[in-house]
C-alpha cells in the first residue's frame, strides 16, 4: 500500500491536475469519516433523547417492569428480558442445527453439488425479508405448532416456562422465527471456518487412526472455534436488535411472566411498537429503552470484533 | 486378519453412523424453512397477482371485500430505494475508495474500518430511532414530519456499510500492476482510480451494491415511523415530503389486520417483493460463478 502511495508522490505535478487531485483526495476522506460521524451521532442523540428518562429513573428503568403512560412510570424489565431470553434461547437452538449443517457442507458426504445447492439454499434464507418471515409466521407457523404448544403445556405445565395456557402469539413462536433467521448467519460462518482448517490437520488425524468424527470433535471443530465463536455473537447481537418478525409474533405484552408460552415483549418491539404515537416523558424513556438495545448489540458485536481478530490467524 | 474389514458393529462406526446422520437431519431442518416459505408465498402470494393490484389505491381496512392495489406502496418502495441509493452509494464507494486505496493501514482507516462493521451490526429499528430524533420530530426538513425522504435516509444507514465493504475488498483485489502501469503513462491517482482501478473491480462492487439495495428494499423496521405509510398515489416531486407507503410497511400494517382482504392484500406485497429479492440474489450469485468460471489472470 505504502510504496504505491510514494510512487504517485514521487511524481511532480502542476497547477489544475495537482489540484483536482487533492480535492479527490479530501473528498474521500471526508465521504469516509461519514461513517464515523453516523457511529457517533447515533450514540449521541439516542443518549440525549433519552436523558430525560435517565436522570429520572436511573438504573431502576432496568429493573422495574410497568409501564404506564397514564402515571408516567416506566420501567424496561420486561422488554429487556424478553430480549435477551428470546435471543439466547433462540441462539442455544440455532447453533447445534447451524454447526451440524455446516460440517454437512463441508464434509464429503454427498458429491459436491448437492452440498453447494443446501448452503446457497441456507444462504437465501437471509435474504428474505423479516417482514415477510414474520407473516409467514403468523399464518402457517402459529397455527402449525399450536397443537405441539398445547402437548407442551399440558405434559410439562409444571415447569414456569411453559405454564400458561398457548392462546395464539407467544415468545416461544418468536424463539422459533429467530432460529430461522439466525441459522443462515451462523451456518456459513461455521462453513467458512471451518472450510479454513489446513488439510494437514485433519489427514494428521486420519494417519493416527482417528475415525472421521473423532477427527472432527477432537481436531477440526476446536482449530475452527473462535471463528464459528464469532459467528455466533454476531447472530447473538442481530437476534437481539431484530425486529419486524419478532414484533409480529410475540404477542406484545407488557405483563412479565416466566412462561415461554404467554404473549412477550422485546426491547425492539416495544420500539416497533409505541414510538409512532408515544409522547411526552414516553419518548424519552422509549429512547433509554433503545439505548439499552444499542449498548447491548455494540458490546456483543465488538466483542466478536475482538474475537476474529484475536484468533483468526492462527494458522 | 478380521481387523482388515469395515466391521460395522465397532462402538467407533457405530458413533460415526450416528452423528453423520443427526448432521444430514440438521441439514434437511435448515432448509425447510426456505422450501415451506418460498412455496406458501408462491401458492398463497401468487394466486393474489392481478393486473388491478399493480394499478389501485389499497382500500382502507374495513368489511369491505375488495383491498384495492398496491400501486403506491410499490413506487414508494421503488422511490424509497432510490433515495436511499443516492446517498449511500456515492458516500460509501468514496469511503471505499479512501480505505482502499489512500489510507496507509494507520490508526484513522483502522478506525473506519471497525466503525463500518460496527454500523453493520447496528439493529435497523435504531437506524429508524436516529432519524426520527434526527428529522422527523425536529422537522428539518421544510417543515415536514414523517416523509418518504426521511424513510430513504434511514435505510441509507443501513446500505452504508454494506456499500463501503465491498467497494473497500473490490479495490484491494485489484492487482497492483495496474496501478503502476497507470503511472507509468503519466496519469495522477484520481485519474487512475477513476479510469483503471474502479472500472477493473466494477462487477464485483457492483454486486455487493446490488445485493446491499435488494436487503435494504425488504427492509421494514426503519421505515414504520420515518416513511410511516400511505394509500394515496403517488403524484408529483412534492409527494416527497408526505408519508409514504412501502411493500414491506404494507405487509406490517395488513398483516396484523384482522380482515381477510387486507392479510390477503400482504401476501401478494410479499410475493413481489420476495420473488425480486430472491431472483437478484440468484442472478448476481450465477454472475459470480460465471465470472470465477472466466477470469483471466
Amino acid at each position: 500500500m505504502e510504496e504505491k502511495l510514494t510512487l504517485f508522490k514521487n511524481r511532480k505535478r502542476f497547477g489544475i491536475e495537482k489540484n483536482i487531485d487533492i480535492i479527490f483526495k479530501n473528498t474521500a476522506l471526508v465521504l469516509s469519516s461519514f461513517v464515523a460521524i453516523i457511529l457517533l451521532g447515533i450514540i449521541l442523540v439516542v443518549f440525549f433523547q433519552s436523558f430525560e428518562s435517565f436522570s429520572r429513573y436511573g438504573l431502576k428503568f432496568l429493573v422495574t417492569s410497568e409501564w404506564n403512560p397514564v402515571k408516567d412510570e416506566y420501567g424496561a424489565f420486561t422488554a429487556i428480558y424478553g430480549t435477551l431470553v428470546t435471543s439466547f434461547l433462540s441462539l442455544l437452538i440455532t447453533i447445534p442445527l447451524g454447526v451440524g449443517t455446516a460440517i454437512f457442507i463441508t464434509e464429503d458426504f454427498v458429491p459436491k453439488v448437492f452440498r453447494e445447492i443446501i448452503g446457497s439454499f441456507v444462504e437465501l434464507l437471509a435474504a428474505i425479508p423479516s417482514v415477510v418471515l414474520g407473516l409467514w409466521a403468523i399464518f402457517v407457523i402459529e397455527p402449525f405448532f399450536r397443537p405441539f404448544f398445547v402437548f407442551l403445556h399440558n405434559f410439562f405445565g409444571w415447569i414456569p416456562l411453559f405454564s400458561t395456557e398457548p392462546t395464539g402469539r407467544n415468545s416461544l413462536l418468536a424463539i422459533l422465527i429467530l432460529v430461522v433467521m439466525l441459522l443462515p448467519i451462523v451456518t456459513s460462518i461455521a462453513r467458512d471456518s471451518l472450510n479454513q482448517v489446513p488439510k494437514k490437520l485433519r489427514n494428521a488425524a486420519y494417519g493416527i487412526g482417528a475415525s472421521r468424527w473423532k477427527t472432527i470433535f477432537s481436531v477440526i471443530l476446536p482449530a475452527a472455534l473462535s471463528g464459528i465463536m464469532a459467528g455466533v455473537l454476531l447472530a447473538l447481537g442481530r437476534a437481539m436488535g431484530e425486529t419486524m418478525a419478532v414484533t409480529m409474533i410475540i404477542g406484545n405484552s407488557n405483563a412479565f411472566s416466566w412462561s415461554l408460552l404467554s404473549p412477550g415483549y422485546t426491547i425492539s418491539s416495544m420500539l416497533a411498537n409505541q414510538f409512532g404515537e408515544a409522547d411526552g416523558s414516553q419518548v424519552s424513556s422509549l429512547f433509554y429503552a433503545a439505548f439499552v438495545l444499542m449498548i447491548l448489540s455494540l458490546v456483543v458485536n465488538i466483542f466478536a470484533q475482538w474475537l476474529v481478530k484475536k484468533f483468526s490467524l492462527k494458522y | 486378519m478380521n481387523s482388515l474389514y469395515y466391521q460395522k458393529r465397532l462402538s467407533r462406526n457405530i458413533g460415526d453412523k450416528f452423528f453423520t446422520s443427526l448432521s444430514v437431519i440438521c441439514a434437511l431442518i435448515a432448509i425447510l424453512p426456505l422450501i415451506f416459505l418460498v412455496t406458501y408465498i408462491l401458492i398463497k402470494g401468487g394466486s393474489q397477482i392481478t393486473p388491478e393490484l399493480f394499478t389501485l389505491e389499497p382500500n382502507p381496512p374495513g368489511d369491505d371485500l375488495d383491498a384495492g392495489g398496491i400501486n403506491p406502496a410499490l413506487i414508494g418502495t421503488l422511490i424509497i430505494t432510490t433515495i436511499a441509493s443516492i446517498i449511500a452509494i456515492p458516500v460509501g464507494v468514496g469511503g471505499g475508495i479512501y480505505l482502499a486505496e489512500y489510507s496507509k493501514g494507520g490508526a484513522f482507516s483502522r478506525f473506519i474500518r471497525f466503525g463500518v462493521n460496527v454500523l453493520a451490526g447496528v439493529p435497523s429499528i435504531i437506524a429508524g430511532v436516529f432519524i426520527y430524533a434526527l428529522i422527523v420530530s425536529t422537522k428539518i426538513l421544510f417543515g415536514s414530519m414523517y416523509s418518504g425522504l426521511a424513510g430513504g435516509m434511514a435505510l441509507s444507514i443501513l446500505m452504508l456499510p454494506t456499500v463501503i465493504k465491498t467497494t473497500d475488498e473490490g479495490l484491494k483485489l485489484v492487482p497492483n500492476e495496474l496501478r503502476y502501469a497507470s503511472l507509468g503513462v503519466g496519469a495522477s491517482m484520481y485519474t487512475t482510480i477513476l479510469k483503471v482501478t474502479l472500472p477493473s473491480a466494477f462487477r464485483s462492487i457492483a454486486t455487493g451494491v446490488v445485493l446491499g439495495i435488494a436487503r435494504a428494499a425488504g427492509e421494514t423496521a426503519p421505515l414504520i415511523f420515518t416513511a410511516l405509510f400511505s394509500y394515496y398515489y403517488i403524484t408529483g416531486i412534492g409527494d416527497l415530503f408526505y408519508e409514504m407507503g412501502s411493500l414491506a410497511v404494507l405487509i406490517y400494517n395488513f398483516a396484523l389486520e384482522p380482515y381477510d382482504a387486507q392479510n390477503k392484500l400482504a401476501w401478494a406485497a410479499s410475493f413481489i417483493l420476495v420473488l425480486s429479492i430472491l431472483s437478484v440474489n440468484i442472478f448476481s450469485r450465477i454472475l459470480a460463478a460465471f465470472t470465477e468460471k472466466t477470469k483471466r489472470v
